[in-house]
């Protein structure tokens, strides 16, 4: 017989007076409860940025050039696979340096169920991501093994055996030379060029701009979504303390492999984006230095944050452009290719691993943080300190 | 039989360059709990230098040991202005650290020397001896000397001088250390030094294999990490000997797999290792001979 004790209702503390009278409430939103501190959108301000974003979402391809809308494509489908990565490294804690063999992975499924099977965006998008879900789920029980710079190691050896398997099954992958992939395709209508397909005037970039934002946007909501419920708490839990979660009933199996199982989901849909965008793709695309973009992402970005991947896949794919195009100008890059001397190449490189040791030696929480920060300025003005 | 000896002779000497990178890594894990990316760039830009030293009509071995010096250096210049900052903070952190440094210092080395093919100047360039049935070649040899003596310095380092013992100690329980008097910050910036002075030596054997000198070397250098995975992060006898299995695996699948197992594809022996690595940490979690971590609540 099972003692029952008696339940306490299920209350919540009554709302402040303050919160009834909408005019009082701040922009960013009164919090009077649990409710709010989750809510996905708070206040007029929350609301007024998603209005905001959607108008942005129809406004951007119309103003700015395709030279923009290509970067904002790439930071686009990176942010995705960025905050897939986070959840596993930011909200869990199990560092990962494989998250690059994922991308290919789902890039070659794109590639295989779109051309070589013929078969629809809807089919293959989904699908990619489930066939990374499994492939993850299968890498997930050594993350129960191993602790911490072991797994870390062995995500590592997963990349290079990823390329190896890249490089070697051609039926699928082409081998060294890579292969085609097709462009995203329901029936008639080619998301990659509405022009020829809806007769709109509008060019590759700024279909894939209106056909790759809202997919971000979900990506974005389903992360934040997974995060603010339960098993978000987990992965937070045993990030911050694995003993400890484990004790107050956190099932560290099914979140750890859970979270494997997420990342690698994001990271094979971002995959197939990326190699759909780029229409050919070759292993070399998916090595360590793969791996290593996407954790600085999340570095600069912010650790443990869904906005701060958006943000530090925008800022790592548009330094690299910005450089480019800013060479003519520098005065010590040299424009040889093989010789001695700073190239392109080798600046942007360099200023990569400088973004990455810099962010993490001053500004840790990465722009999430500056974010933070200012926002508490303004908000606390006149009386911050 | 004679191939297989020719390839068993090839595979330890390049298990031998392996154990020596491998080194560097646990001399850091062991003192700072760090593992380090840039291992790979240090071995490269030791390499560069010797290379360098080696140009301006110094003879090879004061190349190397000039070379050995300044890398010593740069190990610790490296922990003294980036590292320290980061005692405390989590290891994820500082492993990164170590990956932007590795990208900063490749990308430093193409800039000086750019990416041109270079000979390091070893004395004993391509000369081989014949040792019965099997010849070898003297370089191969000279590594695995090498690395047996390094070892060796390194074994009575941490045995028998004062240093060697607080580095152990460091090792053992930071607090515990800093509580009997031992400088533990001094310790990780030995360890940081050592990390540099065994990256020079590596450097030079390592390019003595492929007998060129490029960026990618550094890329060459990550075949370590399952070395050093595979005998336990924190040991030193266990780098060596996984140093020498990955290189005669390494070796071996290269020789053997085109013609006995020709599914598995080309260039098979670099997966070979890390599958190995994988292998045995699913059934050993922390490597062959490394230490169990005791979670304590």
């Amino acid at each position: 017989m099972t003692l029952r004790l008696p339940r306490p209702p299920a209350r919540r503390p009554a709302p402040s007076p303050l919160a009834a009278v909408p005019v009082l409430r701040r922009i960013d939103g009164l919090r009077t409860g649990y409710a709010d501190e989750l809510a996905l959108f708070r206040g007029v301000g929350g609301w007024a940025i998603v209005v905001g974003l959607a108008i942005l979402y129809v406004a951007t391809p119309l103003v700015i050039d395709d030279f923009w809308l290509s970067v904002l494509n790439f930071t686009a489908i990176a942010a995705v696979a960025a905050i897939g990565l986070n959840l596993l490294t930011g909200f869990t804690g199990q560092v990962s340096l494989g998250h690059a063999f994922f991308l290919g992975l789902g890039a070659y499924t794109a590639g295989y169920l779109g051309g070589d099977l013929k078969l629809p965006v809807l089919v293959w998008l989904p699908a990619a991501g489930f066939i990374g879900a499994a492939v993850g789920l299968l890498v997930g029980p050594f993350a129960l093994r191993l602790r911490g710079l072991y797994l870390a190691i062995v995500t590592l050896g997963l990349v290079f055996v990823g390329e190896h398997l890249f490089l070697n099954l051609r039926q699928i992958t082409g081998g060294p030379q890579g292969r085609a992939i097709t462009s995203p395709i329901v029936g008639d209508l080619n998301f990659a060029d509405l022009h020829t397909s809806l007769g709109l005037p509008l060019t590759r970039e700024q279909s894939f701009f209106l056909f790759v934002v809202p997919l971000l946007a979900l990506a974005a909501v389903a992360a934040k979504n997974i995060a603010r419920s339960r098993p978000g708490r987990a992965f937070q839990a045993i990030r911050d303390r694995e003993i400890a979660a484990a004790i107050i009933g956190v099932d560290r199996a099914q979140s750890k492999v859970g979270a494997f199982a997420v990342s690698s989901f994001y990271a094979a849909a971002a995959g197939a984006l990326y190699g759909s965008y780029l229409r050919h793709i070759t292993p070399g695309q998916f090595d360590l230095g793969g791996s290593i973009q996407y954790v600085a992402m999340i570095i600069v970005g912010g650790i443990g944050t869904v906005y701060g991947s958006i943000a530090g896949a925008f800022f790592v794919v548009l330094v690299p452009r910005v450089v480019e195009a800013l060479s003519p100008a520098i005065p010590f890059v040299s424009h040889s290719a093989a010789g001695a001397g700073i190239t392109v190449f080798v600046l942007n490189q360099l200023l990569f691993g400088f973004l990455i040791v810099l962010f993490l030696v001053f500004e840790p929480l990465g722009l999430a943080g500056v974010w933070a920060r200012v926002r508490t300025y303004v908000k606390t003005w006149p009386f911050s300190y | 039989m004679t191939d297989f000896l020719q390839l068993a002779i090839q595979g330890i000497a390049l298990g031998g360059v392996y154990a020596l990178i491998a080194l560097g890594f646990v001399i850091v894990y062991k003192a700072t709990e760090v593992i380090n990316f840039a291992q790979g760039e240090l071995v490269l830009l030791g390499a560069y230098l010797v290379y360098a030293f080696n140009q301006t009509a110094l003879p090879f071995a004061a190349s190397v040991a000039l070379a050995v010096l300044v890398m010593a250096g740069v190990g610790w210049g490296i922990e003294r202005t980036i590292l320290r900052r980061m005692i405390g903070k989590p290891t994820f952190a500082v492993v990164m650290i170590t990956i932007g440094l590795a990208i900063i210092i490749r990308q430093l080395v193409a800039a000086v020397w750019g990416f041109d093919d270079r000979l390091l100047g070893d004395p004993w360039a391509s000369s081989r001896v014949q040792l019965g049935d099997v010849g070898v070649n003297v370089s191969s040899l000279v590594t695995i000397a090498a690395a047996g003596a390094l070892v060796a310095l390194l074994f009575v380092f941490l045995r028998y001088t004062r240093a060697g013992i607080g580095m152990r100690a460091t090792a053992l329980d930071q607090e515990a250390a800093l509580a009997v008097g031992i400088p533990v910050q001094g310790v990780f910036a030995q360890a940081w030094m050592i990390a540099g002075a065994t990256a020079a030596i590596a450097g030079v054997f390592l390019t003595a294999f492929p007998a060129t000198l490029h960026p990618a070397v550094g890329f060459t250098a990550l075949r370590a990490f399952p070395a050093a995975i595979l005998g336990g992060l924190d040991s030193l006898g266990g780098a060596v000997l996984g140093g020498i299995v990955v290189g005669l695996v390494e070796v071996l699948v290269q020789g053997y797999q085109p013609q006995v197992a020709p599914w598995l594809g080309n260039n098979f022996h670099v997966a070979a290792a890390y599958l190995l690595m994988i292998g045995v940490l699913v059934v050993r979690p922390y490597g062959l001979f490394g230490t169990r971590e005791v979670e304590r609540v």
